[in-house]
């Protein structure tokens, strides 16, 4: 199974360099021909607008992983800080802000990132507005409980006991040992956030055209499923491989790095 | 005492959700009026829709009465069809929740036989096999598996319908599509918990006693196992109700979901505020009932 995510991961590395280097344009419409299916012209066949599906697809990995990598980043560093806070002091700075997480785990799924997506209105800064205003919650728990079970460890009583002030506690002390479990969530959170990005671009909230986005792309294709079945196949399964690959990942990283997580 | 703190943490968490969707309106940037009524609107017009919404008055004031409006079960007026919004939920809602029961229906009945099967053979092939597809389908989005199904058995078969909600035939497409991914959960939730369960002496002296194994594992070792499974069912119709979101787009499925995801196309910013408070409400209740059944479906909590 690693060496089938291997695979599958360095497939992607090599198509989208390749893309670079043979220049593919996903936004080139060629309106002879509409819709096609896969050919020795267009691999993957053509669009509605006769665009490339190969070159589009290319062109929506770039922007998927843009918008995981930038989400995972912020929800990771807001979520630490909320959760480190929380474990350590305890008490009622604990309780404030495990109510406010409670409430924005009470909204089921992607539904209040729909919210603050359609509140915002479409766009990239605001499809990475609405993926991060919701995504720092799950941080933020494991964050909370990591801190609570290390404060009490010796080396912290003995680091705390010789004057290091709670900063120093928390960014030396408690944080690097929390590392390989933040690194296991966060290869796990890459893969979902890219299905949420794709979610909302499939709703029309996310990136708009002419850039390419898969969530879109997807919407299309069930759009043409009638006439061209090929489009929605094969964007649905270019997501499903790279879901796949990055889980796979992120399964290989867990048993490495020895954490215990519970599969949800 | 439990019961208490529970209750609390419920009302605690309801009073959250009707603050945050109050707020999502605020949330609108610029005025939210001249974004939902469009430039060549009417300043009269507009400071009707101001007033309707009340947005002319204080915050504090404009969570008041959004909250006295809500307890006389009034979610205020759509601007476009200018329906009552209580109305709209009224007609959308039981679709679905027709949809979300029979997926659940259709996950507890592909999950559980196959999470027996696979801890029954567990560490054979059988049971890698199970795993893997289960692991891997629980990750398949609802966009990416309506579609294809939709392919196969509707169009290229021609066995079910493609869209919409005309004849009796027409919900299985959807209800299988959200179903599939709740059943990959449910398959490994029974195969750990029934494997944990297996090695307990119970089962031993069950076995010792000559019952049969069928016996042994439907009556004995799955009754002690189904309970985690109740929490992970509760959980999981949050996924439900979110997963409808884009399932009933897909395939034309006339409810909450797709209630929202056309009042979002047409900026009418009251009705997406009243779906989402309606399916978060939804799930904070769902939630609360799985806590208070799985207390008292297990006698181990019920002493403690």
């Amino acid at each position: 199974m690693k060496l089938f995510s291997y695979v599958i991961l360095g497939l992607w590395v090599l198509a989208v360099i390749a893309g670079y280097v043979f220049g593919l344009e996903p936004n080139l419409i060629d309106l002879n021909v509409v819709l096609q299916g896969p050919g020795v012209q267009h691999w993957f066949g053509t669009d509605d607008l006769g665009r490339d599906i190969l070159a589009r697809v290319l062109g929506g990995v770039e922007m998927s992983l843009l918008v995981a990598v930038v989400v995972t980043v912020i929800t990771m560093v807001i979520g630490i800080l909320v959760g480190m806070l929380a474990g350590f002091f305890g008490g009622r700075v604990d309780s404030l802000l495990m109510q406010v997480t409670d409430i924005f785990l009470a909204f089921p799924g992607i539904l209040l990132a729909i919210a603050f997506a359609a509140v915002l209105g479409p766009g990239l800064g605001n499809l990475i507005l609405a993926l991060c205003l919701t995504g720092w919650v799950s941080y933020a728990r494991l964050t909370r409980g990591q801190t609570m079970s290390l404060r009490n460890r010796q080396h912290v009583q003995a680091a705390a006991s010789l004057g290091a002030g709670t900063v120093r506690l928390l960014f030396r002390h408690i944080l690097p040992l929390m590392t390989s479990v933040l690194v296991v969530e966060a290869a796990y959170s890459l893969a979902s956030v890219m299905i949420a990005e794709a979610s909302l671009s499939f709703l029309g909230l996310g990136i708009q055209a002419p850039h390419a986005s898969w969530g879109a792309m997807l919407r299309d294709g069930v759009r043409f499923m009638l006439v061209a079945p090929h489009y929605v196949l094969i964007v649905g399964g270019c997501l499903m491989s790279l879901i796949l690959a990055i889980n796979l990942g992120g399964d290989y990283l867990r048993d490495r790095l020895d954490v215990r997580r519970d599969i949800p | 005492m439990f019961l208490i703190k529970r209750l609390i943490n419920f009302l605690t968490v309801t009073f959250g959700v009707l603050l945050l969707t109050f707020l999502l309106i605020h949330l609108v940037p610029g005025d939210p009026v001249e974004v939902m009524l469009g430039e060549s609107a009417s300043s009269a017009d507009r400071a009707t829709l101001r007033a309707e919404l009340g947005l002319d008055q204080p915050l504090l004031q404009q969570f008041g009465t959004y909250l006295s409006k809500l307890a006389h079960g009034d979610l205020g007026h759509s601007i476009h069809t200018k329906t009552s919004i209580a109305e709209l939920v009224h007609t959308r809602y039981p679709a679905t929740l027709k949809l979300a029961l029979l997926s659940l229906v259709i996950g507890l009945a592909i999950g559980i036989p196959l999470g027996i099967f696979s801890a029954l053979k567990a560490g054979r092939w059988q049971d890698i096999l199970v795993t893997i597809v289960s692991v891997r389908l629980a990750a398949m989005p609802a966009f990416w598996l309506g579609p294809v199904l939709m392919l196969v058995f509707a169009v290229w078969l021609g066995w079910l319908p493609v869209s919409g909600m005309e004849t009796n035939t027409s919900i299985i497409l959807p209800a299988v599509t959200l179903g599939f991914g709740l059943s990959a959960i449910l398959t490994r939730m029974t195969r750990t918990s029934l494997l944990e369960v297996l090695n307990d002496d119970y089962i031993r002296t069950a076995r010792a006693k000559g019952l049969s194994e069928r016996v042994v594992i439907l009556r004995h070792a799955m009754r002690a196992a189904l309970l985690p499974i109740i929490t992970i069912v509760g959980l999981q119709m949050g996924s439900l109700l979110a997963g409808a979101v884009i399932t009933e787009t897909i395939f034309s499925w006339d409810g909450i979901g797709r209630l929202l995801v056309e009042s979002i196309e047409k900026r009418d910013y009251p009705v997406t505020q009243a779906c989402v408070l309606v399916v978060a409400l939804s799930y904070v209740v769902v939630n609360l009932c799985t806590d208070l059944l799985y207390k008292l479906a297990d006698p181990r909590v019920r002493v403690t």
